[in-house]
């Protein structure tokens, strides 16, 4: 059943300072609104429980793509659209541009923001693998201050994490590498695009002469939060690439993740699909 | 602002089409429903009302949105078109001549939604490839024409657009 719109109230603040005082004065009254590709889904289907809402869309401190000789820093309003375009971007972190490609439509990328898909929290979100691949930072501001903290362990659980009532978050920061890695991102959903993922799979490793440097890997729809694969990848870094490797690699991930039956999978799939995804990650580093 | 369990509307002011609308509407009112209920503009469908199929796609400062998924006050101070404002006058833009032309509308619920998308395509890239085509309509839903007809009236539009007179480009 749809929603009684008149209960809903949406307010823009014309601040950031604006914008923060009224999260301090009435913490967990408001709730941040972004693209609004997923608040306004819940809403048609009379399933928004939340009532008020701050728009963040005219908060131009949330906004823009911040070149540094060490770092991408990403204003939170940064759209999928805005990631796809911007040539450092794509030079250096394709998975990221790579997920914000796979998000929905073009409508959709238009108006979905990175910062709406990290706050949302859903475990399926397509841009979070790849922030966990590339060590992301974000950065929190409410009226006591600024603070950075690295992107994982931000989640805690399902829809929980580490966001006070009366924070925002700011903007993303990628470090920038010296070296390239091998990097590779896949995402299997029902169809090609349009979907929402049944698992996405966001790799990358450094390879010195056959053996695996570093790696990182982290996968979403797999765990009630998107999941860094650290076991997975303790059990790689250092090994020479071989098909005892892999298949040793394969049992830690299963080990690791604990998908789940529910509208868009089973856990059965989930779990041969994840590993057959580690297996075609490890076997492209091999070429 | 709050009166017991519900909100007063408020005054947005919006270009639509290049005319300016002053209208109030409760801040989490769709956009689409101001375009048709508030503006009379019901070339634009609703088809999903939950970002999947399209068929409410407007273009918003040149840029396509689903307007289902886009509450009112989003859309004050921002210039919006609807496919009301495709044409100029009599004057077909070259996507809708060529939909006409290769057959790409059927039942019409998509149609709308289907134009905005070819013309943000071309607005974007006035000569694209199979996979930009494909990439461009992905988000519009059809359950009629199985999408060739479509297809090829982007197609034939790119084509159009490159002689003059063809259209409002």
């Amino acid at each position: 059943m749809r929603a009684y719109i008149p209960s809903y109230d949406l307010r823009i603040p014309g601040s950031l300072t604006e914008a923060l005082g009224l999260l301090a004065r009435e913490p967990g009254i408001w709730q941040p609104f972004a693209g609004g590709t997923d608040l306004m889904v819940l809403l048609e289907a009379g399933k928004l429980s939340h009532k008020r809402f701050l728009s963040l869309s005219k908060l131009a401190d949330l906004r823009g793509i911040e070149v540094t000789s060490d770092s991408v820093i990403l204003g939170a309003l940064t759209t999928y659209t805005e990631i796809q375009r911007h040539s450092v971007l794509q030079a250096e972190f394709p998975l990221l541009c790579a997920a914000a490609r796979e998000t929905g439509s073009i409508a959709t990328q238009n108006r979905g923001t990175l910062g709406g898909n990290i706050v949302n929290a859903s475990p399926a979100a397509d841009s979070p693998p790849a922030l966990l691949v590339y060590d992301a930072e974000i950065e929190l501001i409410s009226e006591r201050g600024v603070h950075w903290l690295p992107y994982h362990g931000f989640h805690t659980d399902y829809k929980k994490m580490h966001l006070a009532p009366d924070e925002l978050l700011r903007a993303i920061r990628l470090p920038r590498r010296a070296k390239p890695w091998r990097q590779y991102y896949r995402k299997v959903g029902t169809r090609k695009a349009q979907a929402i993922s049944k698992v996405c799979f966001a790799g990358a490793a450094q390879m010195e002469a056959g053996t695996i440097r570093d790696i990182r890997i982290a996968l979403g729809s797999v765990a009630p939060i998107v999941l860094r694969a650290v076991k997975t990848e303790d059990a790689l870094r250092g090994a020479k690439l071989g098909p005892e490797i892999i298949a040793r690699a394969k049992e830690t991930l299963a080990r690791e993740i604990s998908p789940i039956d529910d509208i868009r999978s089973t856990a059965r799939y989930r779990l041969r699909v994840t590993q057959n995804l580690l297996e075609e990650f490890l076997s492209h580093l091999g070429r | 602002m709050c009166v017991g369990d519900t909100v007063s509307k408020i005054d947005i002011e919006c270009r639509v089409n290049g005319k300016l609308s002053r209208l109030q509407a409760y801040p989490m009112a769709r956009l689409l429903d101001i375009l048709r209920e508030e503006l009379h503009l019901t070339g634009t469908k609703e088809g999903c009302g939950e970002g999947e199929c399209g068929a409410c796609a407007v273009l918003m400062n040149g840029a396509i949105v689903n307007s289902c998924l886009i509450p009112a006050v989003e859309a004050d101070g921002e210039e919006i078109r609807t496919i009301e404002g495709i044409a100029s006058g009599a004057q077909l833009h070259a996507v809708q001549d060529a939909f006409l032309e290769c057959g790409g509308a059927q039942c019409g619920i998509c149609t709308p939604g289907m134009v905005i998308a070819a013309v943000a395509l071309i607005d974007r890239h006035p000569h694209p490839g199979d996979a930009e085509i494909r990439e461009g309509l992905a988000g519009n839903l059809c359950r009629c024409t199985g999408y060739q007809k479509i297809f090829a009236a982007v197609v034939r539009a790119c084509e159009a657009a490159d002689t003059p007179l063809s259209g409002n480009r």
